[in-house]
């Protein structure tokens, strides 16, 4: 498995998994309050510091236990990475207008921040899966 | 799905049984990027196609091919 697919499955377990933590935590810590009097600040910051810290170390653990190719990129990598990234930059900027949107019509900043990590989880996970299927299935960029 | 085909598997053998390793050496791309060439998963830019040639010691049009039609 080439080094960048190894590094997209990697990121993708890893957004999976602290946003479902994140929504896990936040969820069970309502007892029944409305969603907006959750207490989602810590959380937010933990998953995404988390989620950092574990894609760097699980990034040195592959690297070791499962050696195969380096982090060295070349012509094909560099036209998936590209079409990957066009892909999952979609939803960056429809996180980046909703939330202005949300701002401008003065909603409660739980969901402002909400809508801004789910996009940011949306388009790390459709960019990582592009990448992999690229990987996996072929790739024609002409 | 690409029109393109390639005879680079076949060519490595004619050089001394050269490795996808050894090809991928001399163009200067990973092994992985060989394998997915010689499998029809990637179309190489004109670029790389013509250094594979050139590693292969093959004018370009006998390594790749595009049927018409």
């Amino acid at each position: 498995m080439p080094y960048q697919e190894k590094s997209a499955w990697i990121l993708l377990l890893a957004s999976l998994l602290s946003y479902g933590w994140y929504v896990t935590t936040v969820l069970g810590s309502l007892a029944g309050a409305p969603l907006q009097a959750a207490a989602y600040q810590a959380p937010l910051l933990w998953s995404i510091g988390v989620s950092l810290v574990a894609v760097i170390v699980l990034h040195i653990l592959a690297a070791i236990v499962v050696p195969g190719g380096t982090g060295k990129m070349d012509q094909r990598d560099r036209d998936i990475y590209r079409l990957s990234e066009y892909t999952g930059q979609s939803f960056v900027v429809i996180g980046a207008l909703a939330a202005m949107a949300m701002a401008l019509a003065a909603w409660h900043p739980f969901w402002i921040a909400n809508v801004i990590y789910l996009c940011f989880m949306l388009a790390a996970v459709l960019s990582t899966i592009t990448r992999i299927a690229l990987y996996r299935f072929g790739f024609h960029p002409w | 799905m690409t029109r393109i085909t390639n005879s680079i598997r076949t060519l490595r053998f004619a050089q001394g049984e050269m490795t996808q390793a050894d090809l991928a050496d001399q163009v200067g791309v990973s092994r992985q990027t060989i394998i997915a060439i010689e499998q029809g998963k990637y179309s190489p830019t004109l670029e790389m196609a013509f250094q594979i040639a050139r590693a292969l010691k093959t004018p370009l049009e006998d390594v790749f091919q595009f049927p018409q039609g």
